[in-house]
């Protein structure tokens, strides 16, 4: 059971957005990035809500990269596969975030929950390929050995 | 300032005009996304904190104004993205270009450039021995043609009051108030403009469809979906001019009697939300967004989409499904956009560069743009281009340069001085320009001559050490990866057009995988239901038809040229150069490199994930690939 | 208006919405695995994409017909790649064929034999997944589906359900309901219209055959039959009768030979429905109380209104389903030491419907503890058992159905199609028996396809409000109607199928598109070659009131809640 918190906030939400069914994925959205994941009760809550019905929310929550209905890592890692940054080999960039933190491609986050690692097609920053982004701060021009760093660096403002 | 009518316009135009003019001096610190990673919002924030301290100086940040101030400016792409943070100091007509400016250089810079009229050579541009002061001097910049980029790095991307002292919607007025609106559809059509998001269909034509429609309830809807991997230009102009794409849009929405807009943006593009989101707001506040625009009776909105994380989003239908609410898939046509798009009407849907452009054309006729570019394709197009290149960035040509210009003149040759191979033009629709097609100009039919697309402007530049198989490969995963998954040809097509190609990388191919490749390829083409899965093949058909050598090595003699594929790699120390230093071993991110001090290293292949650290590192040259 | 030519023949058009009707309507049977003109076009299957004279390909059923068209439907090219497209969704589905309940009647099977494929050159790579057969009326099977998207479009077009979607992307696409839940935990009602819609086996009836045969084999048990009136015109399809024929007679010869010890007719439940059913109607007519009244026959709408619209439930008649009744009725009448014979009684019913299976099993489906229809079997698997018994059906003499529950009025018989109980309610509540009287009660708007009849009767110096829907999604229409006060109705019947029961969820589907007006016109001969009209002049009617289940009407024809 979700703590009566998240209802109030998707309540606020809602609101903010109108209850019509063209809202869905900006109340989605917004969701999202107030918990870092989409919890499938507040999904169906919003259905509800919205006048959607449930099998056509999860239907769109499915479709879309950015929906999670798992909780992510504090940080969220999107290592740069767009074709700019994978000429410049970004692929063992990921190879390395992958085998530091015990992760695969099955597997995103972290057990701890600090660092979720994913690919995103471009940043848009190809000029300084290959890039990574920690959260919305893109980081330019990266090495494996630059990825150790920033993880051991971000591994010590967590703790 | 309220804008009611077009006198207050015209009166606001020219007191923003001359408080632009009044500046001391603006220090132009670029915020593209680019820079941004770099740090360049720290410089932003030091560039004020000393300007705020200095004494004797006035100051102002996102409005214009006062007597003779300092301007610390946030101004959209300077180009130049590798030698980040970019800093502009203008005074007047003069223009510093400043790169790679660290923080500490800051105090340094305003004493000497801002306060005083000092170049500092150190942080200027070079290349080849040669420092340039002024942006426009950098061969880079020199060579390009910016119309549509024309305001960006110039001009303070926040500021509304900027915008219009350099011009700004003085086509809104004409197109408001000189002109009626199948006047403006005609210009826009006698232009030549076609749609920049890839598709290349005219723009002039598309909103006079709109017109014709019976149904009054229309909307205008921009495409600010860039997923080409590896395509910024949408995204810097939404971040650097993003009044100039809100002024082609209300220009549209007069045009075809729209009362509300739409811009969809992609989700990795935080930058531009909140940019188009502030300009919009100006933009209300001054009455120029909202009921009575110049006090006539056209009211427009704008509302903003973000995208969630699916490519097939830039394609028209799916794009309309996804701002409704609903998956991006796209839907059988007829009936067109025009005619039933958003909300099953009328919809005028054109990407941000075609927007951006609009508001110039209308402001300097169709004769000036077709000053531009060629016959079949006036005026310019954005490239964003990268890989294997010397410059790396956003660039502006005419239409009809040739490759050769674009990569020699422009992008400063081949990184490293390596042989040039391709050019992957068009992404993940797109398809390959070798050297044979160096000189020819560039447009949107002579492209698609040669089984590539100009699509939405992704350049990549491949030379020797890229494998044209991993290539197609690559663009292959990212269709497979994005196929919605509606249509049999797409879904199931990509996905074993991908297994064939992940099969021949791993050695295990075999020569009747190419005819079948080739098979489900002209299939997919022929039979998809949108133009992304039609296109979804050309990367592999175009490599193909082009490299089919490199393809036959990798099968017959399991031999990758480019030395990228791993199964076909191997990393190895060579032991009589090998000085027993370490440095490989300790540079190797996950521990595959063992051996003794003063004696040669060994790595251990099932452990090596070819990442290439231990080569990059070695001082002696000891590390070497076997393919 | 013009013409189209087609593979170098000239064919006139009219009104026709796409190319693809006019090709098939030139007798070209072009492939298609997901366009039904009944829900929207969909356009994802890609395989009647045909060429026109300069080459391009385009999908016909999306296409809007322009004079002067010319196409090629056959071209080398697009033979190649239909095969191909068919190869590849064979090659990621589970082609388990020999054994699949679909074989024989499934679209993709039947394409790869007219397309000739004879090898798959790719391996099956999608994730195996679970089968679902938690709803007691269909089975969904994941392997199976080929992602046209049709169920998910009857569904939500056609019935307004909406439990099922697309759910993920790309390869990982699937179809099913929110967060994967089983089929039970969601609003279907279990109408089996998805099922209808599938080309594959991907959801199918969740049969009881095996129970039946093995209750059947049973010495001692005594199998009970009853046929619904729709089964009748459905069966003769698999056995190339004349479309919408009434084959009873054949039907109760084969359940004789099968070992069905009685076989009785739910017609004869239909007429025991409009006698307690109009009797209701009069007293919430005169007492004004929960109108309208709502008519229960339907169980994928007595589901529906408790899970969208509980406020009404007490709106719905109290009465059992004609198989509801009969099932309860037959037995009581063997719990009777008289009849009993030292036997246990199993009841089976042949239903058009998948929903019924649903019915049977309702804690209101219970009288006495026991559960009233044991087995719910659908026309589908009643034709799969008459084969599996070998019998020559078309061949076969007909005959009668067993006393005391085998013979219906022509009123119960038109249950099966859409306004048919209206009709039957009405002849009831009219004291006229003659001829002019049944035909102005059949013009009075209560017959035909429309989705939402509405019409008024008088009725004793009043007159009384009457809304026919069939289709469950136009029943949503109506309630939201009523919800807000914009209509009042005193008597509203829904059908969840379109056109009735007749096109029901549980009917033989492979023909079903060019059978639905004949299977109406089927019981509507049916109707009209009875002897007796009206439900109440059944003797059998007449002595269930007054002979040995005198008293019982109330606990065995009654809902005791929803």
């Amino acid at each position: 059971m979700l703590d009566q918190s998240y209802y109030a906030k998707a309540d606020e939400i809602i609101e903010h957005y109108g209850r019509k069914a063209g809202s869905l994925i900006p109340i989605m959205q917004d969701i999202q990035g107030a918990y870092r994941y989409l919890p499938g009760e507040l999904l169906s809550y919003v259905a509800k809500e919205i006048g959607v019905r449930e099998a056509k929310a999860y239907s769109v929550a499915t479709f879309y990269e950015n929906f999670s209905f798992e909780p992510k890592g504090k940080y969220i890692i999107k290592v740069c596969d767009g074709t700019a940054c994978h000429v410049r080999k970004s692929g063992p960039i990921l190879d390395v975030l992958f085998k530091e933190l015990g992760l695969n491609k099955k597997k995103h986050t972290t057990d701890d929950m600090v660092f979720t690692v994913e690919t995103v097609s471009c940043l848009g920053a190809c000029g300084l390929a290959p890039t990574l982004m920690v959260n919305e701060q893109v980081y330019p021009c990266m090495t494996p050995e630059k990825a150790i760093e920033l993880i051991e660096e971000l591994r010590g403002e967590s703790v | 300032m309220t804008i009611v009518s077009r006198n207050d316009l015209l009166k606001v135009a020219e007191e923003a005009k001359e408080r632009l003019d009044s500046y001391k001096c603006r220090i132009l610190v670029c915020s593209g996304t680019g820079c941004v990673a770099t740090g360049s919002e720290l410089v932003y924030k030091k560039f004020m904190e000393i300007a705020t301290n200095a004494e004797n100086v006035t100051v102002d940040f996102n409005t214009c104004g006062g007597e003779h101030p300092i301007g610390v400016k946030h101004t959209g792409c300077q180009g130049v993205c590798e030698l980040g943070p970019l800093v502009r100091i203008q005074k007047g007509d003069k223009v510093v270009q400043y790169v790679k400016v660290k923080l500490e250089e800051c105090q340094e810079i305003f004493e000497k450039s801002v306060l005083d009229d000092q170049v500092l050579e150190d942080f200027l541009y070079k290349q080849d021995g040669i420092t340039y002061e002024g942006p426009d001097d950098i061969p880079f910049i020199a060579k390009q043609t910016r119309i549509t980029l024309a305001n960006c790095g110039k001009y303070d991307a926040l500021s509304l009051e900027e915008y219009i002292a350099s011009g700004g919607f003085t086509a809104l007025q004409k197109a408001m108030f000189e002109m009626t609106r199948e006047e403006v559809a005609e210009e826009i059509e006698k232009s030549g403009l076609r749609g920049r998001g890839g598709g290349g269909f005219p723009t002039g034509r598309k909103w006079k469809q709109v017109m014709r429609q019976k149904e009054t309830t229309r909307y205008v809807v921009c495409n600010g979906d860039e997923g080409d991997p590896g395509a910024f230009m949408d995204g810097s102009v939404m971040e650097g001019d993003p009044y100039a794409l809100l002024e082609g849009m209300i220009i549209g929405a007069h045009t075809v009697s729209a009362r509300d807009g739409y811009i969809y943006v992609r989700a990795e593009y935080p930058n531009s939300v909140s940019r188009l989101h502030h300009a919009i707001d100006e933009l209300e506040k001054n009455n120029l967004l909202g009921e009575n625009i110049l006090g006539t009776d056209f009211s427009f909105h704008v509302h903003i989409n973000r995208g969630a994380g699916a490519f097939v989003c830039g394609e028209g239908s799916a794009l309309t499904a996804s701002i409704e609410g609903n998956r991006g898939m796209p839907r059988v046509k007829p009936p067109r956009t025009v005619e039933k798009g958003l909300w099953e009407k009328p919809t005028v849907l054109n990407n941000v560069e075609t927007f951006a452009l609009v508001p110039k054309i209308v402001k300097n006729g169709s004769d000036w743009y077709r000053g531009y570019g060629t016959e079949g394709s006036p005026g310019t197009k954005t490239f964003s281009l990268t890989g294997s290149i010397q410059n790396t960035g956003l660039i502006e040509v005419p239409m009809g340069a040739t490759l050769r210009e674009i990569i020699y003149d422009v992008g400063g040759g081949l990184k490293g001085g390596t042989k040039f191979k391709a050019v992957q033009i068009g992404g993940p629709s797109g398809g390959c320009l070798t050297s044979e097609h160096l000189d020819v100009p560039l447009d949107f039919d002579s492209v698609k001559k040669y089984g590539a697309i100009i699509g939405s402007g992704g350049l990549v530049v491949m030379d020797e050490n890229t494998c044209m198989v991993e290539v197609a490969r690559f663009f292959m995963g990212f269709t497979q990866r994005e196929s919605c998954g509606k249509c049999v040809p797409c879904r199931e097509g990509t996905q074993r057009m991908l297994e064939i190609l992940e099969k021949i990388i791993q050695g295990k191919g075999e020569m009747e995988d190419l005819d079948r490749l080739e098979e489900l390829a002209e299939m997919v083409k022929s039979m998809a239901l949108c133009g992304l899965g039609k296109s979804a093949p050309l990367p592999v058909l175009s490599t193909l038809k082009l490299f089919r050598e490199e393809y036959e090595e990798h099968i017959r003699d399991h031999k990758c040229r480019a030395k990228v594929c791993e199964a076909m790699r191997q990393f190895l120390i060579n032991e009589e150069n090998c000085k027993g230093c370490g440095k490989c071993a300790k540079k190797c991110p996950v521990g595959a490199i063992t051996g003794e001090k003063k004696q040669p290293y060994h790595i251990d292949d099932s452990l090596c994930i070819k990442c290439g650290a231990c080569k990059d590192n070695c001082a002696f040259d000891a590390v070497y690939i076997e393919a | 208006m013009g013409i189209i030519t087609i593979d170098g023949r000239k064919v006139e058009f009219t009104d026709e919405k796409n190319v693809l009707s006019i090709i098939r309507n030139a007798g070209i049977n072009i492939p298609t695995l997901c366009y039904h003109s009944e829900v929207s076009t969909f356009g994802a299957c890609r395989l009647c994409t045909v060429e026109d004279e300069r080459g391009r390909t385009f999908a016909s059923c999306s296409e809007e017909p322009r004079d002067g068209m010319v196409i090629y439907t056959n071209t080398g090219k697009l033979k190649k790649y239909r095969k191909l497209i068919v190869e590849l969704l064979l090659a990621a589905h589970c082609r388990d064929c020999t054994t699949c309940v679909k074989s024989g009647e499934c679209n993709l099977q039947d394409l790869a034999l007219r397309l000739g494929i004879i090898d798959v050159r790719f391996n099956n790579t999608r994730v195996k997944h679970e089968i679902d057969r938690s709803s007691p009326g269909i089975i969904r099977d994941p392997n199976k589906c080929i992602l046209c998207g049709d169920c998910v479009r009857a569904c939500e077009e056609l019935q307004g359900v909406g439990c099922i979607g697309f759910a993920f992307r790309g390869t990982e696409a699937m179809v099913m309901p929110a967060f994967n839940k089983s089929i039970a935990e969601t609003d279907c009602v279990n109408c089996g219209q998805c099922r209808v819609y599938c080309p594959t086996g991907a959801i199918s009836i969740h049969t009881h055959m095996d129970e039946v045969w093995e209750a059947l084999a049973d010495p001692d048990s005594r199998v009970v039959i009853q046929v619904a009136p729709a089964v009748r015109v459905a069966v003769g399809d698999a056995y190339g009768i004349n479309p919408g024929k009434n084959v009873m007679g054949r039907l109760v010869n084969a359940l004789h030979r099968m070992g069905f010890d009685e076989v009785y007719d739910t017609t004869f439940g239909a007429d025991l429905t409009i006698v307690e059913e109009s009797a209701e109607f009069v007293n919430r007519v005169e007492t004004g109380k929960n109108l309208p009244i709502m008519t229960s026959c339907c169980p994928a709408w007595v589901k529906y209104v408790g899970d969208h619209y509980p406020e009404f439930k007490d709106n719905l008649s109290t009465c059992r389903s004609p198989m509801g009744m009969l099932s309860a009725v037959v037995k009581e009448y063997y719990r009777n030491p008289k009849n009993v014979g030292g036997k246990k009684t199993v009841v089976v019913a042949i239903m058009p419907c998948t929903a019924k299976k649903q019915e049977a099993v309702r804690p209101n489906s219970f009288t006495k503890g026991e559960q009233d229809t044991d087995y719910v079997l659908t026309t589908t698997e009643i034709i799969r058992m008459i084969n599996n018994f070998g019998l020559d059906f078309k061949e076969l003499e007909p005959e009668a159905a067993d006393v005391p529950f085998g013979f219906g009025s022509g009123g119960g018989v038109i249950f099966g199609v859409t306004g048919g109980v209206t009709e039957a309610a009405l002849r009831h509540m009219n004291p006229g028996h003659d001829k002019e009287t049944m035909m102005a009660i059949a013009e009075s708007g209560v017959r035909g396809e429309n989705k939402i009849k509405e019409f008024k009767v008088p009725y004793e110096g009043r007159e009384l409000s009457i809304c026919v829907v069939n289709g469950l999604k136009n029943a949503n229409t109506v309630m939201e109607k009523i919800k807000s006060g914009e209509a009042q109705y005193d008597f509203l019947e829904v059908m969840a199928c379109r056109r009735g029961c007749i096109m029901g969820g549980g009917q033989p589907v492979h023909s079903a598109p060019r059978m639905k007006k004949y299977r109406a016109k089927g019981l509507y001969n049916a109707d009209s070659e009875a002897i007796i009209k009206k439900c109440d002049d059944n003797p059998l009617v007449q002595s269930f009131y007054n002979g040995e289940l005198k008293g019982m009407s109330h606990e065995l024809l009654h809902n005791k809640e929803y």
